[in-house]
């Protein structure tokens, strides 16, 4: 109860002035030694990075080991959020801040408008471009500039419990009237749980269902930084949101929150035969206990609104980018180009982080398409579904306060499905807001 | 016949008569000074200076695409039209009618039941009853997140019992229960403990007396021993209204569960937390805290002015 905001602000002042007591007489060793890799070449400048990429550490190592003119010393500061806020602060006090960051592909605006992020155009980006794919590649451009370099995509499938559908006698969906028409069979089928989940907390993904509708929220382009594009209310996620109001309403999906303790249960208990999933969902679930064991995993590609012109979409997917605070901007571009783009160290990102690749090289490989995974039984997933999502995926643009964005999402969606409005005032009331609000940040609105 | 005594309100000590400062007294004080030193420089690091600091920043305007302007008080005025802070307050307001006397309640029943008891079984009660405000709040909340979990929480498996279905306690309706529940758990027994000192630094004969003059236990408990200890629950209610206006971490935590019932501009705290961490509003957010200060200064000194003839102070 008593944790007042003014001293957290007197701890972060406090922290400042430690360090530069600290500086005075050596600071760089002092960073050094927070490292938690093990530097190979102690004699070689070091570049410092932050990420949460699972076993990220051998894919350090790897790259330390290949390196002699730079070392890499990374630091695990916490996932998503957790991260941006220590990074943000770094931002405001002008120092603390990594030389690398790993930073999902919808904060990069949020970063780059606030000077934080260093234009890799002028450190060669150019030179990498043709190794991702087009719409990884657009989610980290604004213009002419390129603030990152893509890691990772979440190409969206569906994963579904194959042992559930047949019990019941459900087919397949392939467009979303067949997805609603299965939760119906569920539960007149009597089955225990329910077809999906809609979380009002959903964020991203979200977003991605109706960007899968033809929704563009955003217009933005950092060349005119005071100028923003704000469409949230349009037609097609009016329509994705009616869609799934209704089946709230009839009781064919719950609304728990994503990424609690009980929903990650849900996901692997058979509550939900189905989650709607990104690319790294797979490895998500087997991270979670309390699995049926009797499950049947299989994937299945995202349901469609027509399903003659299908629509791929995205669910996060990350980058490294260089800060603004870097010490050698050249060395540390060098970084994050290449601690995630050789096929070596993309053979431990694959097999033992479970990231699905921007990397085309990798992506595009026969391996890649060909790998069975024995979570799906066998199924080649790959082949199956991601590689065709992941290539039908045109990027997407975000807002340079995309978080705020998330807030209001989150509240508009929870008070739909408390039943006090609909889904298409829910979405006209997120547009007054977000327009209200870039006003406030002086933005003027396309 | 039975009579009952005048409360007898806590005298405060006798002021101290004006010193005059001689050489003598002016040593001591340097030594004092010296003494004092070590405090008040980590005072003034990491309290006064991040406070005028953050005051400096208040001042002072920062939006997304227009860059830094100072302001003057814009941003207070702004603070206090700005209907987010205001409904805030307005929520607070409203934990601090239900949560501060549901606390000084349990503390001060189960205090006037200890101090009645002189067994073995009072101390073990009074530990047990301490016991939650030794766990540290950010752990109790996350506990509760898990008690509270229609899937995790024993409420399913009770209701179940009944033939009921459990009620959900992290719904939109019910989350102000919930959380007062948890405050309540969490600090009832610290304020137990504040007022249990004060019981037994009563004069015993005075319950002699009551007792001589027909009062009953009751009648002792209510008549005698509260107004007797009126001066700690004053202190009790202004800790207990401090922390109300100033509460964060409990929506904080179960905010994790429960996203849609807890926005992020539950309470005044939350807000500004919100506005400077995850917006990067530094300066407006600066100028929230400012303002729930401003607040919270009014508020506890109105409350001390109320009653300032139970603490003592007039």
């Amino acid at each position: 109860m008593k944790a007042p905001i003014l001293s957290m602000a007197g701890f972060a002042a406090a922290a400042g002035l430690a360090l530069t007591g600290c500086s005075a007489g050596g600071g760089e060793s002092a960073a050094k030694a927070s490292c938690t890799n093990t530097i190979v070449n102690k004699e070689a400048p070091q570049v410092t990075v932050w990420a949460w990429y699972p076993a990220f550490e051998q894919i350090v190592d790897t790259f330390n080991e290949t390196n002699d003119d730079v070392q890499v010393c990374w630091t695990n500061a916490g996932q998503g959020n957790d991260e941006y806020t220590k990074f943000s602060t770094a931002i405001e006090s002008g120092s603390g801040a990594p030389d690398v960051i790993m930073l999902e592909s919808e904060v990069l605006s949020s970063f780059s408008i606030r000077d934080a992020l260093v234009d890799l155009s002028e450190y060669g980006a150019a030179e990498v471009k043709d190794n991702y794919t087009e719409g990884a590649w657009k989610d980290v451009t604004s213009g002419d500039a390129v603030y990152a370099i893509p890691v990772d995509g979440g190409p969206m499938g569906m994963i579904y419990r194959q042992d559930l559908f047949e019990k019941h006698g459900i087919a397949v969906p392939k467009t979303w009237d067949e997805f609603a028409t299965a939760a119906q069979q569920l539960k007149d089928a009597g089955g225990e749980g329910v077809l999906t989940n809609f979380p009002t907390n959903g964020r991203a993904f979200s977003q991605a269902l109706f960007a899968q509708n033809g929704s563009v929220p955003f217009e933005y382009d950092s060349t005119k930084p005071t100028e923003i594009g704000i469409n949230v209310n349009d037609a097609g996620s009016k329509e994705v949101l009616e869609y799934w109001d209704s089946l709230v309403k009839k009781g064919l999906v719950t609304t728990d929150d994503a990424f609690t303790a009980d929903y990650n249960t849900s996901l692997v208990d058979g509550t939900y035969a189905v989650y709607l999933a990104a690319a790294w969902g797979p490895g998500y679930l087997q991270g979670l206990s309390d699995a049926d064991e009797d499950a049947v995993w299989r994937a299945a590609p995202l349901p469609q609104w027509d399903a003659a012109a299908p629509v791929q979409v995205n669910w996060g997917g990350s980058t490294f980018a260089v800060t603004s605070q870097a010490k050698d901007k050249e060395l540390s571009a060098k970084v994050a180009k290449e601690i995630l783009g050789t096929d070596e160290a993309w053979k431990i990102g694959v097999e033992e982080s479970a990231l699905f690749p921007s990397y085309t090289p990798v992506l595009e490989s026969e391996e890649f398409a060909q790998t069975e995974y024995p979570f799906f039984g066998g199924q080649k997933v790959n082949e199956d579904v991601f590689l065709e999502a992941a290539a039908g995926y045109e990027g997407a643009t975000f807002s340079p306060f995309q978080n705020y964005a998330y807030d209001q999402l989150t509240e508009q969606l929870y008070a739909m499905v408390q039943g006090e409005k609909d889904g298409s005032k829910a979405l006209d009331d997120l547009q007054a807001s977000l327009e209200q609000y870039a006003k406030e940040q002086g933005f003027t609105l396309k | 016949m039975a009579t009952t005594i005048a409360p007898v309100t806590a005298r405060p000590p006798s002021t101290p008569r004006k010193t005059r400062p001689d050489l003598k007294d002016r040593r001591r004080q340097r030594w004092g000074w010296l003494f004092v030193a070590p405090f008040a420089v980590v005072f003034l690091a990491f309290l006064i200076l991040p406070l005028l600091y953050a005051f400096q920043m208040s001042l002072m305007t920062s939006t997304l695409a227009t860059g830094t302007n100072f302001v003057w008080f814009d941003n207070y005025a702004k603070a206090f039209t700005d209907p987010i802070f205001l409904g805030g307050l307005l929520r607070v307001g409203r934990f601090a009618l239900i949560m501060i006397p549901a606390q000084m309640l349990v503390a001060l029943a189960a205090a006037l039941v200890l101090d009645n008891l002189s067994t073995w079984a009072s101390k073990f009660s009074r530990l047990l009853i301490f016991v939650p405000y030794a766990i540290p709040v950010v752990i109790g909340a996350l506990m509760w997140g898990f008690l509270y979990s229609p899937r995790f929480g024993p409420a399913g498996d009770l209701f179940g019992l009944l033939g009921l279905d459990s009620p959900d306690f992290l719904a939109q309706g019910s989350i102000f229960a919930s959380l007062v529940n948890i405050v309540t758990w969490q600090w009832a027994g610290y304020y137990m403990i504040i007022i249990y000192a004060a019981l037994r630094g009563i004069d015993p004969g005075i319950y002699e007396a009551a007792v001589l003059d027909g009062a009953s236990g009751l009648q002792i408990a209510l008549r005698v021993k509260v107004p007797m200890i009126a001066s700690s629950m004053v202190m009790v209610l202004i800790f207990a209204l401090i922390g109300t206006l100033q509460f964060f971490t409990e929506p904080q935590v179960l905010r994790a569960v429960a996203q849609g019932a807890i926005p992020v501009s539950y309470t005044p705290n939350m807000y500004a937390y919100s506005l400077a961490f995850s917006y990067s509003q530094f300066n407006y957010a600066s100028a929230i805290s400012f303002a729930l200060g401003i607040v919270v200064f009014i508020g506890s000194y109105f409350f001390l002015f109320l009653t300032r003839k139970q603490s003592g102070l007039k």
